[in-house]
């Protein structure tokens, strides 16, 4: 399970933001991530209830936003949605696809005080 | 869509918690920054230092006891004599890894993660701190034997191999999907396993990768009869022609 040190990424960034917004505190972070960034939701909120103590964070409340995976086939030129485990072309069926989106792992927006 | 990192929301995001924007004397910023951006900032660094030195680095990916440390041990005697390899190992404890390969008679590094399921980034750069690169011709970074968290990790590797033994079957790709489109190169180990195996079916493993919109090659190998050997030395050698490096004959 990554997702405490993914967390803990998080935090470092968001002591840099509070530091260079001279604000005191994150009341709450929006996150993006795709079904592809390896990094599962569930256990990112889990860990993010123990790595956000004694921090800027400590009481700041973290949502996460799904990026549905989107391809783009490189034979029928379409695009369409995919899972992760079968990113063939939804309307030919080839293999050779595009990943659009679906990998992301970001942050989005925070609110500071 | 987003123009600046071409992440592309959903139009009503799922979000987990319910949320209804900034409170009074609260103000909202937009960052739109990767959260693992230290760590390829960091893997970039660390890709400098080795084509500053014309170091071919290879990530070398897989579960726990699917062969990574045999597959090196066999590739360190192929190459004996041609190339200059090092290896930086990573397990959460003993030296055991790092020990067999220094018994080949190359350089090798041992770092304990502890209770890390990863290597990243910083931690193969501080290991390589006190390496010189200059007499390198092959880095092997054998990661932590996982096949979910260490694809997540830039290292600064400029190939993927991941290796899936026969004994742990054919679906292996559908089944960790992050892992195996990350791949540049996977290596079905322990072929001489497969007459034992009659439900291991190379082409659906091979099938199974191509699913994920990936063209890696995949190989059936064993350090055993020396199945596939030939082929993942040529790719080597490829990777090596491509900077330049020829080998001592």
């Amino acid at each position: 399970m990554h997702e405490l040190s993914v967390c803990q990424a998080l935090i470092e960034q968001l002591i840099t933001i509070v530091a260079e917004n001279q604000a005191r505190s994150v009341h709450h972070i929006k996150v993006c991530n795709g079904p592809l960034s390896g990094v599962d939701s569930h256990f990112l909120k889990q860990a993010f209830t123990v790595a956000r103590l004694g921090t800027v964070a400590e009481h700041a409340e973290l949502s996460i936003d799904r990026e549905p995976i989107q391809v783009r086939c490189s034979v029928c030129g379409q695009e369409g949605g995919a899972t992760a485990n079968s990113l063939v072309c939804p309307h030919c069926g080839d293999w050779r696809t595009e990943v659009l989106s679906g990998d992301a792992l970001l942050l989005v927006s925070v609110e500071l005080s | 869509m987003c123009d600046s990192c071409g992440c592309v929301l959903t139009s009503e995001p799922v979000s987990i918690d319910g949320h209804h924007g900034a409170a009074p004397g609260q103000r909202e910023l937009s960052i739109l920054h990767g959260i693992l951006a230290d760590n390829n900032h960091a893997a970039q660094h660390n890709r400098e230092h080795f084509n500053l030195h014309n170091v071919l680095a290879i990530n070398l990916m897989s579960a726990p006891g699917s062969g990574k440390t045999a597959l090196l041990e066999a590739t360190i005697d192929a190459f004996a004599g041609q190339y200059n390899i090092t290896v930086v190992v990573g397990d959460l404890a003993t030296e055991n890894d790092a020990n067999r390969l220094r018994r080949h008679g190359v350089q090798a590094v041992q770092i304990n993660t502890g209770n890390t399921c990863h290597l990243d980034a910083a931690v193969v750069h501080h290991a390589l701190h006190d390496i010189a690169l200059e007499p390198i011709d092959i880095l092997f970074i054998e990661n932590v034997g996982n096949l979910v968290c260490p694809a997540a990790y830039d290292l600064g590797q400029h190939f993927n191999v991941v290796l899936l033994s026969v004994v742990e079957g054919d679906d292996k790709p559908a089944k960790y999907p992050v892992m195996f489109r990350s791949a540049d190169l996977v290596l079905l180990t322990k072929s001489d396993l497969l007459p034992h195996l009659p439900g291991f079916d190379p082409s659906a493993a091979e099938e199974n990768v191509r699913r994920l919109a990936n063209a890696a090659p995949t190989v059936l190998l064993s350090v055993v009869t020396g199945e596939g050997m030939t082929h993942w030395c040529a790719q080597l050698t490829t990777w090596l022609a491509a900077r330049g490096k020829k080998g001592t004959p």
